[in-house]
């Protein structure tokens, strides 16, 4: 397996885990976890149901408390957040944003409208002003081909739509690293296309840095840098899409790739 | 048949006198109400609240106050906290007895709207770095409001209705009105006949509001999927 566990010198790691241990309650579900990924990198996390692939990006993005290690983005330690899901949370946000998050259940603002959804975080996050706000809307409801549906609802949109409105919601904070978790998997068959070519739009034109948990091995393989594959809360393999999908010298990496259907 | 100058006058006397005590009656109802909602978004977030200790304090709040009769709190907040130097007007007392017992319940309709919101809505907030205080003034209230208002319109209804329970701590709202117009005048009947109907016409526009309203939601929510 070739190292690639470290950034190459003089640039800092964009995402730096460092022993990390998440627990819930007694069950453990990530152990010990090192990832290293610099500034810029693609990055496709695969492996089983429950190794803890988005137990990983939840962590990242500070959704999820750990109890062990240490989690850094752009230098800056993520705390880790006390309790889950409880209403109000205790943490306090960081005050610049630098990681967007998608979702596999899209979590539009159903009472918003397209437009309002994308403005709303901008707008109270980031204090823009109205017009800015608006102008970030369109620039990237014109990247996922949703201008037309800035005054719609949610509700009156596709799966596949609202995925699309979801990505640039998260896009029009302008952060440095993307977290995509499944963001294919809810949608109809014949919806997955256009939301991966968006995915694939921002992978090809902007510096972020992008990790994505996905399913769809042959838009990993296209997309990635860099695949990790993930069981039971450890990477079990790292390294480029080549050496891990096509021809993987972990065994159970191989069994893994052999049980998932390949697209 | 002649037109007797006393019957006009008595009945302008029993008019007078009950408006007086529905007056009154409205005016504790929006004073209680008032108390309830207040304090059952308090205790609601202090119920989803991350601290054990504020959901402890919370819980028992809501136990206890379930578990005891209206007329027992008035009672007790009326004739028992003066014997230890705690004297409230009855106004006061009225109000604060029963908003407290209508918070219990009413904690418990802001709690369950508020769960309504789903965890991604939250995920969703915190992925874009709101800060909790917008977080719900802009997504979460406005998205649970309409799980709330239903069940807070029957209760305020709920609540009017139970307010003639202060006619027995000698508050002259309406049921006191009545029963002070019987005392004087008879008429038991007929009384107490026009005091129901006088409750009825101040419950029926917020019933009606409510059922309104509760239309007009689900409308809204089966337009909307996520
Ligand atoms: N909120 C939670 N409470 C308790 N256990 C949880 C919670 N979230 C996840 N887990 C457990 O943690 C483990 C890892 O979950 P995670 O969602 O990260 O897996 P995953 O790799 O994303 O799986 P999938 O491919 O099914 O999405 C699983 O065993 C899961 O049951
Ligand atoms: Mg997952």
């Amino acid at each position: 397996m070739p190292d690639l566990a470290h950034s190459p010198p003089g640039a800092p790691p964009q995402i730096l885990l460092k022993q990390v241990v998440k627990r819930f309650g007694k069950t453990q579900v990530i152990d010990h976890l090192d990832l290293s990924i610099p500034q810029g990198q693609k990055v496709a996390l695969i492996g089983p149901s429950g190794s803890g692939k988005s137990t990983v990006l939840r962590l990242i993005k500070g959704l999820e408390s750990y109890q062990q290690g240490s989690i850094e983005v752009a230098g800056s330690p993520v705390p880790g957040l006390r309790s889950g899901w409880r209403w109000p949370w205790s943490k306090k946000p960081p005050v610049v944003h630098r990681v967007g998050m998608v979702f596999q259940q899209f979590n539009l603002f159903p009472h918003l409208t397209v437009q309002e959804n994308i403005t709303e975080a901008p707008l109270r996050v980031l204090k823009l002003t109205q017009e800015e706000a608006e102008e970030r809307a369109y620039e990237y409801l014109g990247l996922v081909g949703l201008v037309h549906k800035a005054a719609a609802y949610p509700g009156q949109l596709s799966g596949g739509q609202q995925q699309r409105v979801a990505i640039a919601r998260a896009l029009a904070m302008r952060p440095q690293v993307m977290l995509f978790d499944e963001v294919t998997s809810a949608l109809d068959p014949e919806l997955v296309g256009e939301v991966l070519a968006v995915i694939r739009s921002i992978a090809h034109a902007q510096r972020t840095t992008l990790l994505l948990v996905t399913h769809e091995m042959n838009f990993a393989e296209e997309i990635a840098d860099r695949v990790l594959f993930m069981e039971a809360g450890k990477i079990l393999a790292d390294g480029s899409a080549q050496e891990i999908l096509v021809d993987p010298d972990n065994e159970r990496t191989r069994r893994f790739l052999n049980r998932v259907e390949r697209r | 048949m002649f037109f007797d100058p006393s019957v006009v006058d008595t009945a302008g006397f029993i008019l007078r006198q009950l408006a007086s005590g529905a007056l009154l009656t409205l005016e504790i109802t929006l004073l209680a109400q008032v108390v309830v909602v207040v304090m059952s978004f308090i205790i609601a977030l202090m119920r989803l609240s991350p601290w054990r200790g504020l959901r402890w304090i919370a819980t028992v709040y809501v136990e206890i106050l379930r578990g005891i009769s209206a007329l027992v709190l008035l009672f007790y907040l009326f004739f028992i906290l003066p014997l230890f130097g705690i004297r409230l007007s009855p106004m006061t007392t009225g109000v604060i007895g029963l908003g407290l017992t209508f918070s219990a319940y009413g904690s418990e309709i802001v709690r369950s709207a508020l769960t309504n919101v789903n965890r991604g809505q939250r995920d969703a907030l915190r992925a874009l770095d709101f800060d909790p205080v917008t977080a719900f003034r802009r997504i979460i209230l406005p998205q649970a409001l309409p799980f709330m208002l239903p069940p807070m319109g029957n209760q305020l209804v709920e609540l009017l209705k139970t307010t003639s329970l202060v006619s027995l701590i000698s508050l002259s709202d309406l049921t006191f009105s009545g029963a002070q117009l019987i005392t004087t005048l008879g008429q038991q009947t007929l009384i107490w006949c026009i005091v129901l109907v006088c409750y009825f016409i101040m419950a029926w526009p917020l019933t009606w509001l409510v059922r309104r309203y509760e239309r007009h939601v689900t409308a809204w929510r089966e337009g909307s999927s996520s």
